[in-house]
């Protein structure tokens, strides 16, 4: 069984404090859709109200038709899978499995094939009758995957269920989670700072900032073509570079910095640029050149750091401060002048806020 | 390099010991005596001294008494102080920190005053009848160490394994029993043995309280060492300790004195 979930023009406070406004999401079913952000940008309140934890100021919660928004936590049928795993010490690892089969009055010998089974699933046969005191991280974890999906629910939830394990286990489980989560169909919700683990198993991910959602989309739309400059900066455009457009010429636009260095683009690799508009690029979007005559921003490079693959660069072009890789073998010195020219696969256009 | 404990610091431990335990041997000495005075060493062996504690009615009323207001007001101060800890814990940044320090407030006031003003409150003003105000009495003065004990407990417990419950389709009231209990077990337990001891050997609160016909034992020992110089007293002594020791020892076989002092 698998639901849709429709979260409508949600606010919520904490006290007096705002931590949530007019939040509006909806996941169609058998989606995996993660909120991706900072700590304290509203994602965990999001699954906590989803969850029942919590209590919205306004909106409303639905699951397929069942509105969600009043309804008690226990009531909700939901799967959560907590980051500290939240097992049960006083049960083995069998009895948290069928924990929630037993809230159904399901007997029990149903019961236990039932748990038993999914534990063979999630690979923690063997481990039925251990307590959760016993066991890995990793497989505390499973165990807590298996407790959520052995109800069935119509919506799973993972709140940073990967944060407490090594970074080899990460990768690991969350390429499990995503598997169980598509042979089940079922729709999910998932939560995570970690933006690697995010894009890589979600099928859209909501980032967040002060309790909104700045960009809803799939991973690569992220990406590469964020909408705006907070979205563009989490996604590593860490340079934004404000410009006007000064001439056009078919697909090649000609833009200004305000200190008057000239840019030129093309609208064929960068789609359409607005008369005024913001330059994004990741480091690897400026290359440096020393040739005086080549276009690009007139720069004086600062801070030297050596990342193996390229040297980075601190620069100042005009006010602007900037970060710049070079691949170049030979390092050059803080102070040299030089050209960084837009390489335009690693550039975005972002509309004027 | 030897591990060889300093002669000097053995014999300062020894010291300590009889320090602490000496006054206790020579009450157990003086209870065995055969003679109609405490006297140390015993003279002859006798446990009629013991038996003596049956015979005199009011010591054997006392001690039913004292069991009363031990198990009775412990069981109380538990159903009212195990809710109050849960709250404190699970609501510790929404409630005001003093708040936790009003609930151990009994502990940091005098004993004295706090039987005086029950004395005051609620035998005077509210006339109360002497066995109900005793029993008030001694469930005020443990609920403080059910609190700091459950607390203790309940400090390391992890909150999110009952919202696991309740997200599983446990109701909120049922996770409390079957999933938050089972795991502060320990506290409870812990929480129960400290408060039955410190009931059973209440002297300041009892003592305001006591009224006609209805006493504790450490009152009623009290009273009879007013009258009587006879070694009932030391075997009234004793059999207190043994309750003490005797509940002392479950715990460190349950689950280890760690728990109590914490």
């Amino acid at each position: 069984m698998t639901l849709p979930l429709t979260i409508d023009a949600i606010t919520a406070h904490y006290g007096t404090t705002k931590v949530l406004e007019d939040l509006s999401l909806s996941l169609a079913e058998g989606e995996l859709v993660s909120l991706l952000g900072a700590s304290g940008c509203g994602k965990t309140t999001t699954l906590r109200l989803v969850a029942g934890f919590l209590q919205p100021t306004s909106g409303r919660i639905t699951l397929g038709s069942k509105d969600l928004t009043r309804l008690p936590a226990h009531q909700r049928d939901i799967g959560l899978v907590f980051q500290n795993y939240a097992l049960f010490p006083h049960l083995t690892v069998r009895e948290n499995v069928a924990f929630g089969l037993k809230q159904r009055k399901v007997a029990t010998a149903e019961r236990l094939k039932r748990a038993d089974a999914m534990l063979d699933r999630v690979g923690l046969a063997h481990l039925a009758d251990r307590l959760p005191a016993a066991l890995s991280g990793g497989q505390k974890q499973r165990v807590a995957l298996a407790r959520a999906l052995v109800i069935e629910p119509p919506l799973l939830m993972f709140d940073e269920p990967l944060s407490n394990l090594d970074a080899k286990l990460r990768v690991d489980m969350r390429v499990e989670i995503r598997q169980l989560q598509r042979a089940n169909g079922t729709t999910a919700l998932y939560v995570t700072h970690d933006q690697e683990e995010a894009f890589s198993i979600s099928d859209r991910v909501a980032i967040m900032h002060q309790g909104r959602i700045m960009q809803l989309d799939t991973p690569e739309v992220l990406y590469q073509r964020p909408a705006n400059a907070f979205v563009a900066n989490f996604v590593g455009f860490e340079n934004l570079i404000p410009l006007t457009v000064s001439a056009r010429n078919g697909a090649l636009v000609t833009a200004q910095t305000a200190e008057g260095a000239v840019l030129e683009l093309s609208q064929d690799q960068l789609g359409p640029i607005p008369d005024r508009f913001t330059l994004a690029t990741r480091p690897d979007g400026l290359v440096v050149t020393t040739d005086p005559a080549a276009s690009g921003l007139p720069a004086t490079l600062g801070l030297r750091t050596y990342l193996g693959r390229a040297y980075q660069y601190q620069a100042k072009a005009g006010g602007l401060s900037v970060v710049a890789n070079s691949a170049l073998s030979q390092p050059l010195d803080a102070g040299a002048a030089v050209r960084l020219t837009p390489n335009p696969e690693q550039c975005a256009i972002l509309q004027p806020e | 390099m030897t591990n060889r404990i300093h002669p000097v610091l053995i014999a300062f431990t020894i010291l300590i010991y009889l320090f602490l335990l000496g006054p206790l041997i020579i009450i157990f000495g003086a209870s065995l005596s055969d003679t109609t005075y405490l006297t140390f060493p015993p003279q002859g062996l006798s446990l009629r001294w013991f038996e003596n504690i049956w015979e005199i009615s009011a010591f054997r009323r006392t001690i039913v008494t004292s069991l009363q207001m031990a198990i009775l007001g412990t069981s109380i101060a538990l159903l009212i102080g195990i809710p109050a800890a849960y709250a404190l814990n699970r609501y510790r940044i929404a409630l005001p920190g003093w708040l936790s320090t009003l609930f151990v407030l009994p502990i940091l006031v005098p004993e004295i005053v706090i039987g005086f003003s029950l004395l005051r409150s609620v035998t005077v003003q509210a006339g109360i009848p002497v066995w109900y105000a005793l029993l008030i009495g001694h469930t005020l003065l443990v609920i403080p160490y059910v609190i700091r004990v459950v607390s203790a407990s309940l400090a390391s417990f992890d909150f999110s394994i009952e919202e696991a419950a309740v997200s599983l389709g446990s109701h909120p009231a049922k996770t409390f029993f079957t999933i938050v209990l089972p795991n502060i077990r320990s506290g409870v337990i812990a929480a129960f043995i400290l408060s039955f001891i410190t009931s059973i050997n209440d002297v300041s609160v009892s003592l305001f309280l006591t009224g006609p016909g209805i006493s504790t034992l450490p009152i009623q020992l009290l009273a009879h060492m007013e009258q009587f110089f006879d070694p009932t007293i030391a075997s009234v002594s004793v059999v207190l300790m043994l309750l003490t020791i005797i509940v002392m020892i479950i715990v460190e076989r349950t689950l280890g004195l760690a728990i109590v002092a914490k």
